[in-house]
């Protein structure tokens, strides 16, 4: 039940306007992020890892700022149904581009230490789920500006295919780490990489859902798509 | 439109597994509307209404003004009867007694179910008058079966500590709010099984107007309660369920966690959100 008409009282509007501009501007701030990072791991590149770094005071503050916001809203508006959702949504996408900033820049920070290291082998998993990454932020970023449910759901269904990603990853850092004991630190960085990719996933699934939910007034109706397996993929649990 | 509300409705949206609102399971009707026309003249104002008043809970009407909600409220005691050339037809059963059937007994029907007005109406006379007028009607008591009864009523009307020192002093005297829950007390000094509140708070301050919406949480242990409101906020925070009238139809009723979260009808969505109305 997306409304395109407008309310009796035209400032309110405006407001809710003005939320969903910040919301895309921290958006862009956090896709443009994630982007430098994925540069900074792929080409070495130690300038992009630290502009990467230097954009999270930004997302913080704008994260405050949206919260500050959100709470005005509720206050003076008392919002009701799909206004309610959608500055509720407001709130928790917020956290989630917030905490997606924080993953991008350690990435960014991991990189610069991975550059130290000559890798014996090839990054192009990694390449490939930063590449699938981004595409799932930039789709759901749009899909938050455009009260999009298709988009969301796509972008929700789509995160399966970063976790099958990242369990193979896991397991074939392992492998080195197994063959040669000097593998282990850059492996163990390239891990916590992968790590924090697979959880950019992750909250960019959370947004779709968000996303769907104030849209539409119910939670996506399918069962959540099931993550990280590499808890389990040295050794499983005793039943 | 014909939405009926039942039991299959109650389901309220949830996020985050927070269920929106406790207490979303409506109860068994108390009151059922069936196929409902009301008629001023020629004006049909209620248009095939189905909707259940669940026992002991309270339900929210809300709309915009002329949607039929106080209209709907005025047949559920059959305060259309004083004004001829207005009539009503389909079923309000209440047990197996059709509501708006001419031949029933006008003053137990009232007694079943009582209304309370938008502005204080208390009558000029003393505060124990103004409750022990009504129930003289309809039962007789002894003096101090009445006093009982006078002293109940102000209680659960949340206005004994108020007024027991003052009893026999000018109901005149006391203020809106004070007044009001006077109303409300002489409304349940007949022990009816459903009060109507028309607009209850809409002439008083906040405070006295939390107090009232307290007492209704406190009544509906006891009654079923209709309440007709233009506050939607008032609606929200008093209404276990809520129906939305709009042009003398009911577009949807549910459990309230539901309408003013994720309603159903686009129109209900564009009222509840102030987009009309």
């Amino acid at each position: 039940m997306a409304d395109t008409s407008e309310h009796l009282v035209k400032s309110y509007d405006t407001q809710l306007n003005r939320l969903r501009d910040m919301l895309t501007e921290m958006g862009g701030i956090v896709e443009s992020q994630v982007a430098l990072a994925a540069e900074a791991i792929m080409n070495r590149d130690s300038a992009a890892a630290t502009r990467a770094v230097e954009e999270d005071p930004k997302v913080d503050a704008l994260e405050r700022e949206v919260e500050q916001f959100v709470i005005q809203l509720l206050a003076l508006r008392q919002p009701m149904a799909g206004d309610l959702r959608r500055i509720v949504a407001a709130l928790k996408i917020t956290g989630d581009l917030e905490r997606i900033g924080d993953y991008a820049a350690n990435v960014a920070k991991r990189s610069i230490v991975l550059a130290q290291y000559t890798l014996p082998y090839s990054l192009a998993g990694l390449g490939h789920m930063a590449d699938l990454v981004q595409e799932q932020l930039k789709s759901i970023i749009d899909a938050l500006g455009a009260h999009d449910t298709e988009k969301a759901i796509e972008v929700w269904r789509s995160d399966r295919v970063v976790d099958d990603i990242y369990n193979a990853l896991f397991r074939e850092l392992i492998t080195y780490m197994m063959e040669d004991p000097r593998n282990i630190t850059p492996c163990t960085h390239l891990l916590f990489i992968a790590k924090n990719l697979e959880r950019i996933g992750d909250h960019t699934t959370n947004i779709a859902e968000t996303v769907y939910y104030a849209v539409e007034g119910e939670v996506i109706p399918d069962a959540r798509p099931k993550g990280d397996t590499s808890a389990y993929a040295v050794i499983r649990p005793k039943e | 439109m014909s939405a009926t509300a039942t039991s299959s409705q109650a389901q309220s949206a949830s996020f985050g597994g927070l269920q929106a609102r406790a207490g979303s399971v409506m109860n068994p009707a108390r009151i059922a509307i069936r196929n409902l026309d009301f008629f001023y003249g020629d004006h049909r104002a209620l248009k095939g209404i189905n909707l259940d008043l669940p026992d002991r809970q309270v339900t929210g009407m809300i709309g915009p003004s002329g949607c039929g909600k106080s209209t709907l409220l005025r047949v559920l005691n059959r305060m259309y009867d004083l004004y001829p050339g207005q009539r009503a037809t389909g079923e309000v059963m209440m047990d197996d007694a059709n509501i708006i059937d001419p031949k029933l007994d006008l003053n137990a029907l009232r007694a079943r179910v009582g209304m309370v007005f938008q502005k204080p109406t208390p009558f000029p006379m003393s505060i124990f008058d103004n409750i022990a007028f009504g129930v003289k009607l309809h039962e007789k008591l002894s003096k101090s079966a009445m006093e009982e009864r006078v002293e109940w009523s102000l209680t659960r009307a949340a206005l004994w500590g108020e007024v027991k020192d003052r009893l026999h002093s000018s109901a005149m005297g006391l203020s809106g709010g004070q007044q009001q829950r006077l109303c409300i007390a002489r409304t349940i000094a007949v022990r009816p099984e459903v009060i109507l509140l028309d607009e209850p708070t809409s002439a008083l301050d906040p405070i006295s107007t939390l107090k009232i919406e307290e007492l209704i949480d406190e009544l509906k242990h006891d009654f079923s309660i209709v309440i007709v409101t233009h506050n939607m906020q008032q609606a929200a925070r008093c209404a276990d369920q809520v129906a939305f009238f709009y042009l003398g139809e009911m577009v949807e009723c549910a459990p309230a966690g539901q309408i003013f979260t994720a309603p159903k009808q686009k129109r209900t969505q564009e009222y509840v959100t102030g987009r009309f109305g």
